[in-house]
C-alpha cells in the first residue's frame, strides 16, 4: 500500500509528522515532485479562476500524484485552538478535492478543537482505516510528535546561526507553503543566496514566543497561521536588516494581516511581493534588486 | 458633549439596530446617508487592495460618519475575515487622524450576552441586565418581522399593479415601529401591515419564472452592493427567493447546520466555513421546490464562497439547475450586470418553454 503526499499547502506544516507516523507503521509513502510550471497549468485546469495560487498548485499536485498511489492524504482543519480559526480554504479542502476528483481514494482526518476533534483522534482514525489497532497508531503518533518537535527545534537553531553571521540578513515572511515552493519561494531564496545574503524564514520563530510577540502587533487576529507571521515579524524585526513579504494572490487572511504589518512596521525596510500565475520572474528579480540596493544604503547621486 | 454613535450600513437593518442602541445607551445615532459611489471610492482609497468589497464599503461608511462627528463606532464579527475587520479598520482610521473609540460585538465566533452587556456597560453605566435582555428580545422580534415582510414582498414585488404600493406599506411599518417600545404593540403593528400587504392588488401570470439568490451575506443583504439586483429581477417579472437575512444568520443557521450537512452528505462531509455549506444545501432546496434558476452573488475574493463554488457547480450540474455566478467589485458600472442578467433570463425562459412544450406534446 502506498500513500501519496501532495507537496503543497499543508505538506509544509505537517511533513515531518506525517512521514514519521507512516514510517513507524511501516507504510510506504510517496511524495509528489517539486512544483513545476506544468503542475500549475494542470492545477489551473482543475480549479476555478478566482481560487488562490497555492490551491491551484495543490490541485495540480494531486492530478500528478493520483495514479501513482492508493490513497492520498488530505486533512481538514477548522480550528487549531479553541478560539481561533484557519483560512476557510483549509475548512473546505477535503470537499473541494472530493468534488473535483470524484474517482480518487482519500485518507482524511479532521482537526477541529472547537468541536472536540483533536489531532490525536484524527491519526487514530487514519490508523484504523489502514488496519492498525488503536495502540499501534497511538504509539506511532506519539513518536512522530516528538520527531516533529525536534524538527522545529532544529529550525530554530538554524535561524539562530544565521542571525549570528556578519552578512546582510533578510527575513522572508510568508506561509511555509509559499516560501518553500519550488515555483514561488525558491526563485527568491536562490537569488538572495547568490547575492550572499543570509535568509531567516518566518516559520523559524520559537513556538512558545508566538502568542506574546503577536499581541504586540495585533490582539484580535483569529487566524492561527497568520499569528505566526505577525509574531515572526515582531520577533525578528530588530535582528534583521530588511523584510520581504511573500503572498499568493488572492490570499484572504494575508490581505488584512499584511496591512497590519505594513502599518506597524515603523521604519523597518519592508517590501511586499504578491504572486499570481507566474510565467517568468524577471519582474520579481528587478524589484528584489532595487530592494537590496536600498538596504545597502541606496544610490547616492 | 453627547457622544454620537455610528455603525456600518446593512440594508434595512439600520432601524432595529439603532433602536437597540438608543434605548440601551441613550446616545444619539447618526442618520447615515445612503451608500453612494462616493462612499466606495472613499473606502477603497484607504483599504488594502486585495481585501473583499464589504471591507471597503464599511470603511467608507465609517469615514462618512466620522466626518459628520461620530465618536463611537460599532463593528460586528463573523466566521470569515469579517471577524478581523474591526481591528484593521480601527488602525486605518486612527492612522488617518480621526479620534474615536471602536467597539466590536461578536469578538468570538458567536454573539454572547455577557460580552454585549460589558460593551454596553461602558457606554451606559446605569444599564441593567434586565433592561438589555428586554431590548434584545424586542430588537430580535423587530428584525424577524422586518424579514418576514421582506420575504412576502420579494415574492410579489415584480407583479404589483400600482408601483411602490408595497414599499409604502413597509416604510410606514418601519416608521411606526421605530417609535414603539412595547413588544405587544409591535406585534399588532406587524399584523396590521401584513393585512395591508395582502390587500395589495397583484397581477401574476400563471407560470412565472422563479429564481433563487444564494451567496455571500453582505452582497445578499445590502442592495447597493449588487446595484439593486433584486429590483432589476423584479423588472423582468421574476419571483425571487433570497435566503440570507439577519434572522437567518442570528439564530436559524445554528439550528439548521446538522440538517443541511445530512441532506448534502454526498457532496460535503464537513462545513466549508462561513456560509459555504448553506449555499450547497440551498441548491438542493431550490431544485426540490422547482425553481428555474439560481443566481450566486459574492464580492471578489470571498474565500469561503470560492471554496464552495466547485461543490456548488457539481451539485447544480447533477441536479440540472442553471446557475450564474456574479462577482461584485468596487467598480460601479451597471451595464455589464444588465447584459448578463438579460442573457440569463432569456436562457431560463427558453428552457421553461421547451419543458412545457415537450409536456404538452406528450
Amino acid at each position: 500500500m502506498k500513500i501519496g503526499l501532495p507537496k503543497a499547502l499543508l505538506y509544509y506544516h505537517y511533513a515531518p509528522l506525517w512521514k514519521a507516523f507512516f514510517n513507524e507503521l511501516n507504510v510506504k509513502v510517496i511524495e509528489s515532485d517539486n512544483t513545476t510550471l506544468k503542475t500549475l497549468i494542470l492545477g489551473k485546469e482543475k480549479s476555478i479562476d478566482e481560487s488562490c495560487l497555492a490551491l491551484k498548485i495543490y490541485l495540480g499536485h494531486i492530478e500528478e500524484l493520483k495514479d501513482k498511489c492508493d490513497y492520498i492524504l488530505i486533512p481538514r482543519i477548522y480550528s487549531l485552538t479553541k478560539s481561533e480559526q484557519v483560512c476557510t480554504n483549509f475548512n473546505a479542502l477535503y470537499d473541494i478535492v472530493r468534488n473535483t476528483f470524484p474517482d480518487i481514494k482519500i485518507l482524511n482526518y479532521n482537526i477541529d478543537i472547537k468541536h472536540h476533534h483533536s489531532e490525536k483522534s484524527g491519526f487514530i482514525k487514519i490508523g484504523k482505516e489502514l488496519g492498525f489497532s488503536i495502540i499501534e497508531s497511538l504509539e506511532a503518533y506519539n513518536k512522530a510528535k516528538e520527531i516533529e518537535k525536534d524538527y522545529y527545534k532544529n529550525e530554530e537553531k538554524k535561524a539562530k546561526e544565521e542571525l549570528r553571521s556578519n552578512k546582510t540578513k533578510i527575513l522572508l515572511l510568508g506561509h511555509p507553503y509559499i516560501l518553500n515552493d519550488n515555483l514561488i519561494g525558491k526563485n527568491i531564496t536562490n537569488y538572495l543566496e547568490k547575492n550572499n545574503i543570509s535568509i531567516i524564514y518566518s516559520y523559524q520563530i520559537p513556538r512558545d514566543l508566538i502568542d506574546f510577540n503577536c499581541s504586540k502587533i495585533s490582539t484580535k487576529i483569529h487566524f492561527t497561521m497568520n499569528k505566526e507571521l505577525l509574531s515572526a515579524f515582531n520577533y525578528f524585526k530588530d535582528k534583521v536588516d530588511g523584510t520581504i513579504i511573500l503572498t499568493a494572490f488572492p490570499c484572504g487572511p494575508d490581505s488584512l494581516s499584511n496591512e497590519m504589518i505594513i502599518r506597524k512596521r515603523k521604519k523597518h525596510p519592508t517590501i511586499s511581493l504578491t504572486f499570481e500565475d507566474l510565467t517568468n520572474n524577471t519582474a520579481v528579480i528587478t524589484r528584489l534588486e532595487s530592494f537590496l540596493d536600498m538596504l545597502k544604503g541606496g544610490i547616492h547621486l | 458633549m453627547k457622544q454620537l454613535v455610528a455603525f456600518p450600513q446593512l440594508g434595512n437593518y439600520f432601524n432595529p439596530i439603532r433602536k437597540l442602541i438608543t434605548n440601551t445607551t441613550h446616545l444619539k445615532v447618526i442618520e447615515m446617508p445612503k451608500i453612494t459611489k462616493e462612499t466606495i471610492s472613499l473606502g477603497s482609497k484607504n483599504s488594502p487592495d486585495t481585501v473583499c468589497v464589504p471591507f471597503k464599503y464599511n470603511l467608507g461608511n465609517f469615514i462618512e460618519a466620522l466626518n459628520k462627528g461620530a465618536t463611537v463606532l460599532f463593528q460586528a464579527g463573523g466566521g470569515c475575515r469579517y471577524r478581523y475587520y474591526a481591528e484593521v479598520q480601527e488602525t486605518i482610521l486612527k492612522d488617518l487622524g480621526y479620534n474615536f473609540t471602536m467597539y466590536q460585538i461578536m469578538e468570538k465566533d458567536h454573539l454572547r450576552f455577557n460580552e454585549l452587556y460589558s460593551t454596553m456597560l461602558k457606554l451606559n453605566p446605569y444599564l441593567t441586565r434586565r433592561k438589555l435582555i428586554k431590548e434584545i428580545i424586542s430588537t430580535l422580534i423587530y428584525i424577524y418581522y422586518l424579514d418576514n415582510i421582506d420575504i412576502y414582498i420579494r415574492k410579489r414585488v415584480g407583479f404589483e399593479k400600482n408601483k411602490d404600493s408595497f414599499k409604502k406599506i413597509k416604510d410606514n411599518f418601519i416608521k411606526k415601529a421605530n417609535k414603539e417600545n412595547s413588544i405587544i404593540k409591535l406585534t399588532r403593528l406587524y399584523h396590521k401591515a401584513k393585512k395591508e400587504l395582502r390587500k395589495v392588488e397583484i397581477n401574476k401570470p400563471k407560470d412565472t419564472l422563479k429564481v433563487g439568490i444564494i451567496g455571500e451575506l453582505y452582497t445578499a443583504m445590502e442592495p447597493f452592493a449588487t446595484y439593486e439586483l433584486e429590483k432589476l429581477l423584479a423588472s423582468y417579472n421574476i419571483e425571487i427567493k433570497r435566503f440570507t437575512n439577519l434572522s437567518y444568520l442570528l439564530w436559524q443557521k445554528k439550528l439548521m447546520t446538522w440538517f443541511m450537512k445530512f441532506k448534502v452528505r454526498k457532496y460535503c462531509k464537513y462545513t466549508l466555513g462561513a456560509d459555504g455549506l448553506d449555499n450547497v444545501y440551498r441548491v438542493y432546496w431550490l431544485k426540490k421546490h422547482k425553481y428555474d434558476g439560481i443566481i450566486h452573488t459574492k464580492p471578489t475574493g470571498c474565500t469561503p464562497e470560492i471554496g464552495a463554488m466547485p461543490i456548488i457547480m457539481n451539485i447544480a450540474k447533477d441536479n440540472n439547475m442553471p446557475i450564474i455566478f456574479l462577482s461584485f467589485d468596487e467598480q460601479t458600472g451597471v451595464e455589464g450586470l444588465n447584459t448578463r442578467i438579460e442573457a440569463f433570463y432569456d436562457l431560463l425562459k427558453i428552457k421553461k418553454e421547451e419543458e412545457n412544450g415537450s409536456k404538452s406534446r406528450n
